[in-house]
């Protein structure tokens, strides 16, 4: 068996892409919770994408929101640990402060997404700068606040911590690893995995499901038969804003312990990506999200154990930098190659005005 | 006398109070924030703040010199913004196509370093020039060909530039014997210094290509053409106009214009390159383009309001003791009013004026994959 692998890992380009599928294989038990990880703020952006756009509203302000509630979660765990103290936690790391701070940083998702559903419903301003101001006003926002705090060299809350699952599943032959990782994760991982299966039941097998969809196929339609346009976007907007607001706290309260200057880095944009490319579905957006994911956890493990032979000498010789741009890299191809096929909601983008009464 | 007095009002009155209102808006975040953070109340800190924000970008000489040299970069990747607007493009790539421009600028330069510098810095600029349009020719091929749309795309290629510019000045660029990766200097690809310390001659050009940027649009067909595409693609193609060749030309063009910015701020400012080179210009530019009403008068002025901005935070931070990115505070809020603009004319009872982005198309229609169909 062994010297059949040789043979075929031998083979001049063509083995290398056996020995770059074997390096696969052997490292996805390692990979696979840096992918979760890095997968969990795109997919929440991808969720939030999903609820606006399916109503018609294009959300491009999804980083900026993102990057508020990092920014609120880990500012008000510093602001509250004085006055609450840490306190015991009970399981995943949960105190008092944090779940605080948690409903602080949901909220001010809530806050920035009504800005912006105020601006592109009733103000119907073009949707994509309105996004774009949200971002850079969320990036002076929390960097100005950010340099201000930091010269009282502030200590933060803390963060959620992973379940321990228990022990000896890895085990388990075959899937033991995979089960391993999905419970050996925090709180926001979690709630991510059943917002996923939640929305994507919700989407298209409730009542709400069905009026998001209408409206935002064909709002007119919609409004004949009494649906309330202009509310419905205004939920989906908000609610979309408080889904995003989660991936910016994962940032922020999960992932580390501490918010640093623009610390969403485009997730919130790949997330968009991720959304067309799961074409408008939570299900598929989470999917998609994993993909861009794992060039990240890939790119990690390649650093960390670089593979072995001819393989490991050519990634060897690429400079590290390839391998931070590869998410981005992957995120522009598969856009590119999948966007075509993908087709939005009908009423994307576009301001409703209802018809006046006569 | 009122006509054109009423005119003129129409264009400024939006732009005008937006400032003010920001202006209104950033007092009160300093008070604010320094009352929560510092736990006292000082009304006055925002005089201080502002102060020294004026006298740190035009309180001097050489404060005015380095508010020109700061706003060059701006006014030309407020063209690049501007002219992808006027083609119904949203160019949020400005700062890869700046950092791109800004790289290839140094690979030449440095190379020509002892050339005489009247090949030295033509050449110099034009690679910078080339590796702006090559890296705006990527998302406006990708549009073109996939309908992928453009504002994913160019953040995208943002983090891709940031990625290749890292990955050179550590690596083939680093100047040998220096302990953090640096390039060598430009030498005799400087950019010539023609107003006092460092006013380099980037400051005449800059200007041109607005005088330039105006031309093309509106004196020739293809600004015409590219117009007509922004405004309303359907009309362009039954004019028999083609709006694919015309995203690929424009988002070139606005690449080239931002890779110019890159290779003045790399050859008449900082002369060689550090991992860590970049500002934010490119994402001011979005700010520039969209206050200055996409015309080349209007950018040109906003650019230059930016750059006092970016000249005088830093005053500010230092004599007040004000975070020095309340400028991105201010850019945010003036262009939250801007967009307001409905709510804003109510407010102040404005009938004529006009935001400036009324004749652009939608870009929120072209997203997703119906961009591919043009």
């Amino acid at each position: 068996m062994d010297g059949l692998i040789d043979l075929v890992y031998s083979i001049p380009l063509i083995g290398l892409v056996f020995q770059f599928l074997g390096y696969l294989l052997a490292t996805l038990p390692d990979i696979a919770p840096i992918t979760l990880r890095a997968a969990v703020p795109i997919a929440f952006a991808a969720l939030c994408g999903v609820i606006c756009e399916r109503s018609g509203v294009v959300n491009i302000g999804i980083e900026g929101t993102m990057l508020t509630a990092a920014f609120v979660g880990w500012a008000a765990g510093v602001f509250l640990l004085p006055v609450m103290g840490a306190g015991d936690p009970i399981v995943f790391g949960i105190t008092p402060v944090l779940l605080v701070a948690l409903a602080l940083a949901i909220l001010s998702g809530l806050l920035v997404a009504s800005v912006h559903a105020w601006l592109s419903i009733s103000v119907r301003a073009d949707q994509i700068i309105t996004g774009t101001i949200i971002n850079i006003a969320a990036f002076g926002v929390t960097g100005y606040l950010n340099t201000l705090m930091a010269k009282t060299s502030p200590t933060g809350a803390g963060s959620f911590k992973p379940l321990a699952p228990p022990t000896g599943l890895e085990d388990i032959p075959i899937l033991g690893w995979l089960v391993a990782t999905l419970l050996a994760q925090g709180p926001l991982t979690i709630t991510l995995l059943i917002l996923v299966v939640v929305l994507q039941i919700f989407l298209f097998r409730s009542r709400w499901g069905l009026r998001t969809r209408s409206v935002g196929e064909h709002p007119r339609a919609a409004e004949t038969v009494g649906i309330d346009v202009i509310r419905l976007r205004y939920r989906n907007v908000i609610i979309g804003g408080g889904v995003a607001a989660l991936g910016g706290a994962f940032l922020s309260m999960e992932a580390t312990a501490s918010f640093q200057q623009n610390m969403t880095a485009g997730r919130g944009f790949i997330g968009l990506a991720a959304m067309i490319v799961g074409r408008w579905s939570p299900l598929g957006a989470f999917g998609a999200a994993l993909l861009f994911a794992s060039a990240q956890g890939l790119g990690q493990s390649i650093k960390i154990v670089p593979p072995a032979g001819e393989l490991g000498v050519i990634l060897g010789s690429l400079p590290g930098q390839f391998f931070d741009a590869l998410p981005y890299l992957v995120t522009i191809i598969v856009l590119a190659g999948l966007v075509g096929r993908s087709i939005p909601p009908a009423a994307d983008g576009v301001p409703y005005e209802r018809e006046a009464a006569t | 006398m009122t006509r054109p007095l009423g005119r003129i009002w129409g264009l400024l009155a939006l732009p005008v109070i937006s400032i003010i209102l920001s202006v209104v808006v950033g007092s009160l975040v300093i008070i604010v924030s320094q009352w929560l953070v510092g736990g006292s109340l000082e009304p006055g800190l925002a005089i201080d703040a502002y102060g020294a924000l004026i006298s740190g970008s035009l309180g001097s000489f050489n404060a005015i010199v380095n508010t020109l040299v700061a706003a060059t970069p701006l006014l030309l990747g407020g063209l690049s913004v501007g002219l992808a607007f006027k083609a119904g493009l949203f160019n949020i790539g400005a700062q890869g196509q700046f950092l791109i421009g800004a790289l290839c600028s140094v690979i030449v330069g440095v190379w020509l370093r002892e050339s005489p510098p009247i090949f030295a810095i033509p050449l110099s600029i034009a690679a910078g020039m080339l590796g702006g349009a090559a890296w705006g020719f990527i998302p406006g091929i990708l549009k073109a060909t996939s309908g992928a749309h453009e504002v994913v795309t160019t953040i995208m290629l943002n983090f891709v530039a940031i990625a290749i510019l890292a990955a050179m000045v550590a690596g083939p660029l680093d100047a040998p014997g220096s302990p953090s990766p640096i390039t060598l200097d430009v030498g005799n690809s400087a950019l010539p210094v023609i107003i006092g310390r460092n006013g380099h001659i980037g400051l005449i050009i800059a200007p041109i290509m607005a005088a330039l940027y105006g031309f093309l649009l509106y004196r020739t067909t293809l600004g015409f053409e590219i117009r007509t595409a922004g405004a309303n693609p359907d009309a362009a193609r039954y004019a028999g106009m083609s709006p694919k060749f015309l995203i690929v030309l424009t988002m070139s063009l606005a690449g080239m214009l931002a890779g110019m910015a890159g290779a003045f701020e790399l050859l008449g400012v900082t002369k060689n390159m550090t991992a860590s080179f970049g500002t934010t210009v490119g994402f001011d530019a979005i700010a520039v383009a969209l206050l200055g009403r996409t015309s080349p008068i209007g950018i040109i002025l906003a650019a230059l309001l930016f750059g006092a901005l970016r000249t005088g935070a830093a005053a500010m931070q230092i004599q007040a003791g004000v975070p020095r990115e309340l400028v991105d505070v201010l850019q945010a809020t003036i262009l939250f009013f801007l967009v307001a603009s409905p709510v804003v004319q109510r407010i102040f009872r404005l009938k004529g004026a006009r935001s400036g982005l009324e004749d652009t198309t939608s870009f929120a229609k072209s997203y997703g994959g119906e961009g591919g169909t043009i």
